[in-house]
């Protein structure tokens, strides 16, 4: 290889900033975090302990009981955007793809717009919309004579973390829309076009042909939410603090991290114990992924045209 | 591998540059945004005109968010010159690990009682690593029209303040009471605190649950409890969502009768209220008990171990410790009591009305602070959330005393 191609430097060049920035405030941090759940502190001095912050965090009833209460309620968050969110963003996609609908422009704007807009914004919002004393849904509910169903939802441990869940469906049913509307855009009007002459129309024609043709992409948005909700905190911590109030019954483990690793008021931060945590959230979130990935990607079938 | 990940983190964070001025420049870290424009019209250029070559630079962090930013801050090596001091653990734990300077020889501490330092000294008394600024004291701002108007006295027991309550509510054009479960932390510092001396006598019975000899579950630490969930009936439409903002507003606009307080509210309900407000001090129980205030040591300035100018930093806060700041500090911020020997005359009626109790009641600070809240689960967190809890009548009095002994056992063992 002595006078083979030229190394090519610029390669390494251009791919160089890219990757230290990634490295330094991705990589290195992720596996700084993964070292530091193994050690703890004894006296002034960090000595490793192995796995025993794990101990604590899955047999000491106080820790396990927040953990496994925050998991449940990560869970529900995530069962709330699957039934929720994705069908929703699925239909309004088929609305949206639908050629008779006028004015389609702007209602992908409007829909999609609440996806850009800050979590401190649409959580402030949302409280102010939701509020018992200043709030517009009182009056509302009010005005069509269902004042009685009104409740204080953010301050119920019943309500609170379903009333959260559907506020941030409110703000990202934009993503899974645009995905499954690129999605049916992408199918060749031929297949279409066939399907018509076998007199495959209307909602049968999207069951049958449409929906087999997406599920890719539907896999995907399943995969993002599930990532994506594993992950959340802020609406959490914009919405009720760091305590996930009521009574603990938003905590989600994004929250429970937070307070746990940069303590809370008088609780002093537990940087050992914070790491542990957050390699359990690795832990759990790669092994969704996993499970997707080699569970159920593989098996779709895809359809190449 | 140590120096190259340093390099990279330095090579990806370049475009932070450093403007280096000629004046020495110290910066203030602290977790009362709220006083951002006191800070910077009126004690900033007393300090400055007076010491030239120094500038100071306040800037404050939300108050939920300081504890935490400030360690992220002090470990990173980040933090300002001078770090506002929380009152008791948080700041002890910053000096033990060699974040905040010991202060003991500064000339100003001479101008403090001992009590006053007590909430920024090693648990022996040995060293002092915060000058103390000031204390807030705890009781119920009032509207006193709307007292007037309905011909309300103001109550003294608990008998009084119920029957108060019962006839705001009655007549309902006001909320009784305005405070809401949703933030929590009200419910434990502007009521169970609030309340609770009295029951638990102050400063006996707090010595008392450091010291073992009285639990959680005693009666007299149960009954503030009780007390609280009778309050839920006079707390306006959906406070289980109601926020301290909220509050804070309904009352202020004059929607609420009685509001639970601090005296830092003052300032800002000064500003904001366009009726009179009068105060009352916690309700005794019996007609003629001792009274029990808590008068709480809350805020402090200390010096960052590693701040590059310690000379200037320690001249700034002999000026803290002064009277001069202290006559400065308490009359621009009334409703900040200042702990200075030397007694401070404040303008402000209100103020004066909360600082009058410490003449005819015994003082007290807040029964989680001192040690207490030191160890997994923290008793003022637990605090927060069982009072908010008894409040909604989601947990029994005696359910919230239990668990929150319990935890308190879990971790801690009085030494006796």
């Amino acid at each position: 290889m002595a006078r083979g191609k030229p190394v090519r430097w610029h390669v390494g060049v251009f791919l160089a900033p890219a990757l230290l920035v990634y490295t330094a405030i991705m990589i290195i941090p992720l596996f700084g975090t993964l070292n530091l759940s193994l050690f703890n502190k004894a006296g002034d001095l960090r000595v490793f302990v192995g796995l025993q912050n794990f101990v604590t965090l899955f047999g000491d009833p106080r820790w396990s009981g927040a953990f496994w209460n925050a998991l449940g309620n990560n869970f529900w968050f995530f069962v709330i955007h699957m039934l929720v969110q994705n069908p929703i963003g699925i239909l309004l996609a088929a609305l949206l793809s639908s050629p008779r609908l006028r004015m389609a422009a702007f209602y992908r704007t409007a829909i999609f717009v609440p996806t850009i807009l800050s979590f401190v914004i649409v959580g402030f919002v949302w409280k102010l919309i939701l509020s018992p004393i200043w709030g517009i849904a009182p009056g509302m509910l009010d005005w069509v004579g269902l004042k009685g169903l009104f409740a204080p939802w953010l301050g119920k441990a019943e309500y609170a973390l379903t009333a959260l869940a559907l506020v941030s469906v409110w703000q990202f049913v934009g993503i899974p829309m645009m995905l499954i509307y690129a999605a049916l855009l992408s199918i060749p009007d031929d297949v279409i076009e066939a399907a018509e002459m076998d007199g495959v129309t209307g909602w049968s024609q999207f069951w049958k042909i449409k929906l087999p043709l997406i599920l890719p992409s539907i896999g995907i948005i399943s995969i993002l939410t599930f990532v994506g909700n594993f992950n959340a905190f802020d609406l959490i911590y914009v919405a009720q603090g760091a305590l996930a109030g009521p009574d603990f019954a938003t905590d989600i483990l994004g929250t429970f991290l937070y307070r746990t690793f940069f303590g809370f008021q008088l609780q002093l931060g537990d940087p050992y114990m914070g790491s542990a945590i957050a390699t359990a959230m690795f832990g759990i979130i790669l092994i969704g992924v996993c499970v997707y990935l080699f569970g159920i990607q593989t098996r779709l079938r895809r359809y190449q045209f | 591998m140590k120096t190259t990940f340093r390099f990279a983190l330095l090579a990806s964070t370049l475009l932070a540059g450093a403007a280096q001025a000629e004046d020495v420049t110290l910066t203030i870290e602290s977790w009362r945004n709220d006083d951002l424009t006191i800070w910077q019209d009126k004690l900033i250029p007393a300090f400055e005109a007076a010491n030239p070559g120094i500038k100071l630079v306040f800037a404050p962090t939300a108050p939920a968010e300081y504890n935490a930013a400030l360690n992220s801050k002090l470990q990173a090596g980040s933090a300002g010159d001078l770090i506002t001091c929380r009152p008791f653990d948080a700041s002890l734990e910053l000096y033990n690990q060699g974040n905040l300077a010991d202060l003991s020889g500064l000339a100003a501490m001479a101008n403090f009682s001992p009590v006053a330092k007590s909430a920024w000294q090693t648990d022996d008394g040995a060293a002092t690593f915060c000058m103390p600024m000031a204390s807030v004291i705890h009781g119920f701002i009032y509207n006193k029209d709307a007292f007037d108007q309905l011909g309300l006295a103001v109550p003294t027991t608990v008998d009084e303040f119920f029957a108060v309550l019962d006839k705001i509510k009655a007549d309902g054009t006001y909320i009784p009471m305005a405070m809401g479960t949703n933030d929590q932390w009200e419910a434990a510092t502007m009521g169970y605190n609030n309340i609770g001396p009295n029951y638990w006598k102050g400063e006996e019975g707090r010595l008392a649950l450091i010291k073992g000899t009285q639990k959680l579950t005693d009666p007299q630490w149960v009954a503030p409890y009780e007390q609280l969930a009778k309050w839920k009936d006079y707390l306006g439409d959906g406070f289980e969502a109601q926020t301290y903002p909220d509050s804070q507003n309904l009352f202020t606009l004059g929607r609420a009768a009685i509001y639970p307080a601090g005296s830092w509210e003052i300032a800002g309900f000064n500003a904001q209220a366009q009726f009179k407000m009068g105060a009352f001090a916690p309700p005794v129980v019996n007609a003629g008990d001792t009274c029990y205030i808590s008068d709480h040591t809350d805020i402090a300035m200390g010096m960052n171990a590693k701040s590059a100018h310690p000379e200037e930093a320690k001249k700034f806060l002999e000026w803290v410790g002064s009277s001069e700041f202290a006559d400065l500090y308490a009359n621009s911020l009334p409703g900040f009591f200042s702990l200075n020997s030397t007694p401070v005359t404040m303008t402000d009626p209100l103020a004066q009305e909360f600082v009058s109790w410490r003449g005819k009641c015994q003082s007290t600070i807040r029964s989680t602070y001192q040690i207490l809240s030191r160890g997994t689960p923290n008793l003022e967190n637990e605090t927060w959330n069982a009072s908010a809890n008894v409040i909604k009548g989601t947990e029994t009095p005696a359910d919230a005393g239990k668990r929150l002994q319990a935890g308190l056992d879990s971790w801690y063992k009085p030494a006796n």
